[in-house]
């Protein structure tokens, strides 16, 4: 492999052959996607054949009104003769929601006898204290000090900020979200990996699950799973899950060839070699599976919270509408620290190492210390709360908080810089955002059907072109095609951007290990603090527009294309690079020459990761008051309109995969090229 | 949070009073949802805690604004306190129609939607509130993405209201920007009042806005069915919309079970009624002064016990 790369040098005089070569093709394209946009309007008035600018509404297929029609049938008169189709979801309901109740009973609410007004508490929550010992311990026991160090001022945050309560009842769906979603996806993991039939038909799934805004199908899981934390507990599993079931199918995929010979060789069964052999070689992948999974819930507290999971998210969303910002930021930030506790524990525990089996002669206390002092501590802390209102609940008098300082800052840097930033607003408004509106919002759609199509064939083959055109005319055929090029403007500009700024970033920061640390915090902020938080101060500051929206997608989508380039930069061959070094590169040349080409793989699957969360933030940026398929969504979700909502969801969802696709082919392309595949 | 310090504060009373309750019809938890502003919160509290006084079961369950209208007519949910006429009628006729849902009255409060614009506008705009005198200086609303026309900032597009028809009729020298949600509208309006720079936006009242800052609503052509309906009626013969935009009731609403299954209670529902003026000072109290809505709502009640104990008994 390491041959093959410096049997390479990028040859000289290449521009001509690159010319020759197949970028003309994408010249041409892109020429003929220009003029046609430039000139469709033109075009339209001199023949007067508006069906060229607008999909004929004679010809739109109603496919909202058809699912609006199923979803109602599917809820109201599904039936399987004793039970309807509705029994079956609610029963799924009543299973989720026994082991929400009992914890959050434990972490909140303590248990209760009889309904109301009438209920008697008969045992009572675990203290705080209590609570906060338990996940120190477990930190404790699955590395060591310094991780029960931040988990413990994790939690403690939770406390002295006032957030204990709300932060709870967060906790508590995540503690059944997480389990559901990770054994879930581990299972439909291990089907993918054992029929290709299975992931065949598991993975157009996947995508849907991953891509479709949550807002789409909110309306009818409100209806077929009740109101309340159970619905939400299910949206998130829906958008949390897919991760890990591929995560698990590729790492199962990886386990050596030899490792499972053996394991057929020692006589294992079918389950055995899975389960003794397979799945814990495959452990360390399958964690990372974990991981996001821990991730994505912790993104959907917000949205799982306007639907009735309370908690964390309701104060954030709360605070903002009152323009508490303090309010809202520190609730936000409790959401950040959670997900870093909760993040850290897991990969803990992914990676712990196998310890000596303690000494069996010891007494049972002796031989468990840390099980031993927790269960004190449990048990006194709680029994202390029965009488002491202090171990309870943190006193709220007590509680610190920021106060004004967040609306201050904000008010001072509106007043006096307000001009400077309206000056650079308009600056790349006219020259950046307004441009790529227009050429995008101009492309007529039979061009646009079959440009995307040629590009998508030319990246990844004929059946992906096919693909990728029959995509885009559903999104003609049902009316969207305006809200469609909307919003791949804003996600091409808010990619553009956030590898602009998020590319040199990762590079630093795989360069130079303190850049990494700090760089990686930011990042991880970044990509846990609801966006909702900073939403309002970007509205105060730019004004609701697109410029909003805009800022606030390449916040949250700059995390991908930071972490892919620092990875890709950190994974090269350090062999390479002392032969650029022994052959006399300077540190530009290096970077120019070896590093970036290198990286190229990794930069690409970056780019896909930054498209989806681009695509994942159009929602959030409907709040805003952009005018995308985000808003669609938004706007059938407060209509109740769930034929309309899926459909808008649908499109966003093409246009998530069709972008995944091509980025990933012509990733393998690349790849190909370097002699890494 | 709320909910669950609801929750707290009505085991805590449930604990130093059980046992002190009259015979109500059934013991099941009546179900009354809670939307993401302080008005409807308190609203919703205050209705919550008269039914406790009464010896109901409450339960405050947190639901989407036209969502809710899903449970509202399975049962699943059973009262809802606050339908604005002015942006849920459509799903609450809807929802009636089913005969599922059932309207609990008015509550008592008027809903204002209007264009709205800060005190100090005053000066910059001679004959503010009349339209007419907005109309004269829209270029000092201008923005660089709306020039030469004035920006108005709109309510989200879900709102309705019809703005680009009223602007259009009334031949106004404005351009509609909606923002996404009500946050995004006065995050912009906290921001245009701290630089003191113009701004005409969609204000609603009960709401702690009006209370918060200095201002007034503008002055249309009055409202009337006609004008909306009728392109012949007001000043411009030849387009609708040419008029200000209607007030409008809130209405309470609530599952068709709730009157069998609770009737007393569902009195005390149909007789809830409060004034504009007494939830704007609640709301201000809660969303300005920073007290909790339980505090407030609690106030309330004592002071006006004769009020609530009528809707009761």
């Amino acid at each position: 492999m390491t041959d093959q790369v410096v049997d390479h040098p990028p040859p000289k005089g290449g521009k001509a052959r690159w010319l020759t070569g197949g970028r003309l093709f994408w010249l041409i394209l892109l020429a003929i996607t220009w003029a046609a946009s430039t000139w469709s309007f033109a075009l339209y008035k001199a023949l007067d054949a508006r069906w060229i600018v607008r999909f004929p509404k004679a010809y739109q297929i109603p496919v909202d009104d058809w699912l609006s029609d199923f979803t109602k049938w599917l809820v109201e008169d599904l039936s399987f003769g004793w039970f309807t189709f509705r029994d079956i979801t609610r029963f799924i309901a009543s299973l989720i929601e026994a082991p929400y109740d009992l914890v959050r009973s434990l972490l909140l609410d303590g248990f209760a006898q009889g309904q109301g007004q009438q209920a008697v508490e008969i045992v009572p929550a675990l203290s705080w204290i209590a609570i906060i010992f338990v996940f120190v311990a477990l930190a404790k026991y699955a590395r060591g000090w310094k991780l029960a160090a931040l988990v413990g001022t994790c939690f403690a945050y939770l406390a002295i900020f006032g957030q204990w309560a709300s932060a709870m009842v967060t906790l508590a769906s995540v503690l059944i979200a997480v389990p559901i979603g990770a054994i879930g996806g581990l299972l439909l993991g291990i089907a993918a990996y054992r029929s290709v039939r299975v992931e065949r038909l598991m993975r157009p799934v996947l995508d849907l699950m991953q891509t479709v805004p949550v807002f789409a199908y909110l309306v009818p899981i409100l209806v077929l799973f009740g109101f309340g934390p159970v619905a939400a507990l299910i949206a998130t599993v829906i958008y949390a899950m897919p991760p890990m079931v591929r995560n698990t199918t590729v790492a199962l995929q990886s386990v050596p060839e030899q490792l499972i010979e053996a394991g057929k060789m020692m006589g294992c069964k079918r389950r055995q070699l899975m389960w003794k052999v397979m799945v814990p070689a495959a452990l360390p992948s399958i964690m990372v599976g974990v991981n996001q999974v821990i991730m994505l819930t912790l993104n959907m507290v917000i949205i799982a919270s306007m639907i009735g999971a309370g908690g964390l998210g309701y104060d954030v969303l709360t605070s903002l509408r009152r323009l508490d910002i303090g309010g809202g930021v520190e609730a936000g930030f409790a959401i950040v620290v959670m997900a870093i506790a909760l993040d850290r524990l897991s990969q803990a525990f992914a990676e712990r190492q196998l310890r000596p089996q303690p000494d069996k002669s010891l007494p049972l206390p002796k031989r468990y210390p840390w099980v031993t002092a927790t269960i004190v501590v449990v048990v006194c802390a709680t029994l202390a709360s029965l009488f002491i209102p202090f171990f309870r609940v943190y006193p709220i008098e007590q509680a610190l908080t920021t106060g004004t300082i967040w609306e201050s800052t904000i008010a001072w840097i509106n007043i006096n810089f307000f001009d400077a930033i309206d000056a650079v607003k308009t600056f790349l408004l006219t020259w950046l955002l307004l441009p790529v509106k227009q050429f995008f919002g101009g492309i007529p759609w039979p061009v646009g059907i079959v440009v995307t199509g040629l590009a998508a064939g030319r990246a990844g083959g004929w059946r992906l072109g096919l693909l990728a055109a029959a995509m885009m005319t559903f999104i003609a055929a049902t009316g969207l095609w305006n809200k469609a090029m909307i919003t791949i403007y804003l996600t091409s500009v808010a990619v553009l951007l956030a590898s602009v700024i998020g590319i040199p970033l990762g590079i630093w920061a795989g360069q130079n290990a303190r850049a990494n640390s700090v760089i990686g915090a930011i990042i991880d902020t970044l990509q846990t603090l609801p966006s909702f938080v900073y939403l309002i101060p970007v509205i105060m500051l730019f004004r609701v527009g697109d410029f909003s929206a805009l800022i606030a997608i390449v916040l949250y989508a700059l995390a991908p294309a930071v972490r892919y380039a620092a990875h890709g930069i950190r994974s090269i061959d350090p062999e390479l690079i002392e032969v650029g070094k022994v052959a006399g590169c300077t540190n530009w040349q290096l970077l120019r020459r070896i590093k970036l080409p290198l990286a190229a793989p990794s930069l690409l699957l970056g780019l896909n990761q930054t498209i989806m969360l681009a695509l994942s933030m159009l929602v959030i940026t409907a709040l805003v008051g952009t005018r995308d398929l985000g808003q669609e969504v938004y706007i059938a979700l407060t209509k109740a309109n769930v034929g309309k909502g899926i459909v808008a969801g649908l499109g966003v969802a093409f246009l998530a995969i069709i972008a995944d696709r091509v980025v990933n082919a012509l990733a393998r392309q690349s790849r190909e090229r370097l002699g890494l595949e | 949070m709320t909910t669950s310090k609801l929750t707290a504060a009505g085991l805590a009373l449930a604990l130093s009073t059980a046992g002190a309750f009259a015979d109500v019809e059934s013991s099941d938890p009546i179900k009354l949802t809670t939307h993401d502003w302080t008005g409807q919160i308190i609203t919703t509290t205050l209705m919550g805690e008269v039914l406790k006084k009464a010896g109901y079961n409450v339960e405050y369950v947190q639901a989407d604004y036209i969502a809710q209208f899903a449970g509202l007519k399975t049962g699943d949910l059973h009262v809802a306190m606050e339908i604005w006429e002015t942006t849920g009628k459509e799903a609450m006729d809807e929802a009636i129609g089913t005969g599922n849902v059932v309207s609990a009255g008015p509550t008592g409060m008027k809903a204002i939607e209007e264009w709205w614009y800060p005190a100090y506008m005053e000066e910059r705009c001679p004959g503010l509130p009349d339209w007419e005198a907005l109309n004269a200086c829209a270029s000092e609303f201008a923005t660089a993405e709306t020039a030469p026309m004035g920006r108005y900032l709109g309510g989200p597009v879900t709102w309705g209201g019809f703005d680009e028809e009223r602007i259009e009729a009334l031949e106004m020298d404005f351009e509609v920007v909606h923002a996404g949600t009500d946050a995004a509208l006065f995050a912009e309006l906290e921001a245009a009042y701290q630089r003191q720079d113009p701004i005409v936006l969609w204000i609603y009242s009960p709401h702690w806005a009006p209370s918060k800052y200095k201002g007034s609503f503008v002055e249309f052509p009055a409202y009337s069915a006609e004008c909306y309906a009728d392109a012949s009626v007001g000043i411009n013969p030849d387009a609708a919309y040419d008029c200000g935009k209607p007030r409008g009731e809130i209405f309470k609403v609530a599952w068709s079970g709730v009157a069998d299954k609770w009737p007393g209670a569902s009195g005390a529902i149909n007789d809830f009624h409060i004034t504009s003026d007494e939830m704007g000072a609640m709301v201000g109290a809660v969303d300005l002064d920073g007290k909790t809505v339980d505090a407030v709502v609690a106030e309330w009640m004592a002071s006006n016990e004769s009020t609530w104990q009528g809707w009761i008994n």
